[in-house]
């Protein structure tokens, strides 16, 4: 079991209130990512529930169990940190093991279960090596398997990938959500990285000065923006923004619409734009175009499309994709 | 672009540092030349061949027990250093993990304390001293060795426990880890070459003290450093004979510091340069 239930949870560090009131539930099993730009509160909310930092008010629950004022390591959470954290004095089959030392484990039962860890994690050959002779990729797995072998009721992930080079990372990336389908325990996950939250989320929290902009599945998100702050955040190149007279036609302050969702064509087209920057990224193309009577847009297409450097093209955008939002940057839906 | 260093510039750098290293060293050299030397030699004037006798070291054990100061010297300095580091290693725990807004304060006016010049407290720790009948006791010397360098042996231990990844703590306390074996199983194996550097540098420092360990001491607990002073007496100046128990005073902390450099220099280092 991993459910965790944060009732009006606030964190106030001196003067400023970093997180003001949060309202969450995770349910057990779930992959939950906190995604959300740098100094939004994801980690320390994740802290919070971790029990390394101590809430202002509120109440943390894990399976119905009131942990508030609990030791992180009562509160049977694992953690995965951002700088790995490894202890650097200890081989790999000691750092996994102690969580299970201090647990007072007998040393039979905690060689059986390093061991099993390692073959999960592919660190077999490595168990007698410090963590100073792997490679970022192998110190992660050192992490996680330091986790997993406390069979905690939830993982915790602090932006677990961001020291790795981004090869890695998409391996990684796999690796993670692979484990959380062999085990099937709650995972938290925190990143800035809006394509790992995509890719691995069941749920995604997206966060902004403290408070939930929206929770939802990946795709409820990228299809239901609740408002401009999660339009802009969810999807890669960002939603364009178009204000002015066209906006208004369509009854709203603000239209949005994703670079994927404009038709491109050499010919003919509702907006008439001039290319400035195009990145080619081999299966798509990236055009960033000076669209006149809208202002800058950028519009996603096939990477055979053929567009350069002040070419001239023409837009049509999907109507039936697009986005409104109101004075308040809230989405009208219907 | 890469500085340009021409041999030249290296051959006047290496000489210029081989200068400076030997004005450092002349003291200690000219000691150990004097030591060798007879006594009417010793007063004669500055005289770098000596006539090699060994005489005085030979007077120094017979008429004076090298042995005994030698052995107060290692229980001061080691106990002292241990005594320190027993009392430094949890309050720089707790100042370099736990800071609250006055640490800083706190590590100052310890530090503030080695700034006093010692002569001005000499009048009360002597009273006190002689009220607890501490004077020349090893217990007493101990003590006092310990607080004077408390502030240094706690400044280092801050410095290098600042370095530790406040991270890996957490971890060690998410693994469930209690204070106790925080401290312990992780703090103190990844802080052991500051310890490390720490300890020998408060050995030396204690090994070598002498304003404290000359007053407050007489016969029984009196370490090298009062062993060496008893040689200037009223009965006149007995260079020769000064020279050759400054040289077995210095012998065995020259030797640790000798095959410690390496540590030494790392641990001094430490955080600076890297």
């Amino acid at each position: 079991m991993g459910s965790i239930t944060l009732r009006q949870v606030s964190k106030v560090f001196g003067e400023a209130k970093v997180i003001p009131s949060i309202d969450l539930e995770i349910n057990d099993g779930e992959f939950v990512v906190f995604v959300g730009p740098s100094g939004c509160g994801k980690s320390t909310l994740l802290r919070l529930i971790a029990g390394l930092e101590d809430v202002s008010g509120g109440q943390i629950l894990i399976d119905g169990k009131d942990v508030t004022h609990a030791a992180p390591a009562e509160r049977g959470l694992a953690m995965v940190f951002q700088s790995y954290a490894l202890y650097p004095h200890m081989s790999v089959r000691k750092n996994i093991a102690f969580p299970l030392k201090m647990a007072k484990m007998e040393q039979s039962a905690i060689d059986k279960k390093v061991e099993a860890a390692a073959r999960v994690l592919n660190l077999t050959d490595y168990l007698e090596r410090r963590p100073s002779q792997l490679s970022g990729g192998q110190r992660q797995r050192v992490a996680i398997g330091r986790a997993i072998v406390r069979e905690p009721s939830a993982f915790l992930f602090d932006e677990p990938l961001s020291n790795l080079d981004a090869a890695l990372r998409g391996t990684m990336r796999l690796e993670i959500s692979d484990l959380h389908h062999q085990l099937k325990t709650t995972m938290v996950y925190v990143t800035h990285d809006q394509v790992e939250a995509m890719t691995m989320a069941d749920k995604i929290v997206v966060l902004n000065r403290g408070n939930i902009e929206q929770v939802g599945s990946p795709l409820d998100l990228y299809k239901s923006p609740r408002n401009l702050f999660v339009a802009g955040f969810i999807g890669s190149p960002k939603m364009n923004f178009i204000d002015g007279a066209y906006a208004q036609s369509r009854s709203a302050r603000t239209a949005g619409i994703r670079p994927e969702h404009l038709g491109l064509s050499k010919d003919s087209g509702t907006w008439r734009g001039t290319v400035k920057v195009a990145e080619h990224l081999g299966a798509d193309t990236f055009l960033h175009l000076d669209v006149d009577g809208i202002g800058p847009i950028t519009a996603r297409c096939d990477g055979e499309f053929g567009a350069y450097h002040g070419d001239t093209v023409y837009m049509t955008p999907d109507e039936s994709k697009l986005h409104r939002f109101d004075d308040k940057g809230l989405a009208i839906r219907g | 672009m890469a500085r340009n260093v021409t041999t030249r510039h290296k051959v006047t750098a290496t000489v210029f540092a081989w200068i400076v290293a030997l004005i450092i060293f002349f003291p200690i050299l000219y000691t150990l030349i004097t030591s060798v030397k007879t006594e009417p030699e010793a007063i004669a004037g500055f005289s770098l061949i000596p006539s090699g006798t060994f005489e005085n070291y030979v007077t120094v054990q017979t008429q004076r027990d090298y042995f005994k100061p030698f052995m107060n010297s290692v229980v001061l300095a080691v106990g002292s250093t241990i005594l320190a580091l027993i009392i430094a290693i949890p309050s720089a725990w707790a100042m370099a993990f736990s800071p609250t807004k006055r640490t800083k304060d706190i590590l100052m006016w310890m530090l503030s304390t080695k700034m006093m010049p010692a002569v001005a407290v000499l009048v009360p720790i002597y009273l006190m001293f002689r009220d607890f009948g501490l004077l020349d006791t090893r217990i007493g010397l101990t003590v006092m060795l310990t607080l004077i360098n408390l502030p240094i042996v706690v400044w280092m231990l801050y410095t290098y426990f600042r370095e530790i990844p406040g991270e890996i703590l957490e971890a060690a306390r998410m693994d469930g880890a209690g204070l106790w074996q925080e401290i312990v199983y992780v703090l103190t194996p990844m802080a052991v070459p500051g310890i490390a550097s720490t300890l020998l540098l408060n050995i030396i420092l204690a090994w070598n003290e002498a304003f404290w360990t000359i007053r407050l001491s007489t016969t029984n607990a009196a370490p090298l450093t009062a062993f060496i002073a008893s040689f200037s007496s009223p009965q006149g100046l007995f260079w020769a004979k000064l020279s050759a128990a400054s040289t077995m005073a210095i012998a065995p902390i020259l030797i640790l510091g000798w095959f410690s450099q390496k540590q030494l220099v790392r641990g001094l280092t430490f955080g600076a340069v890297k």
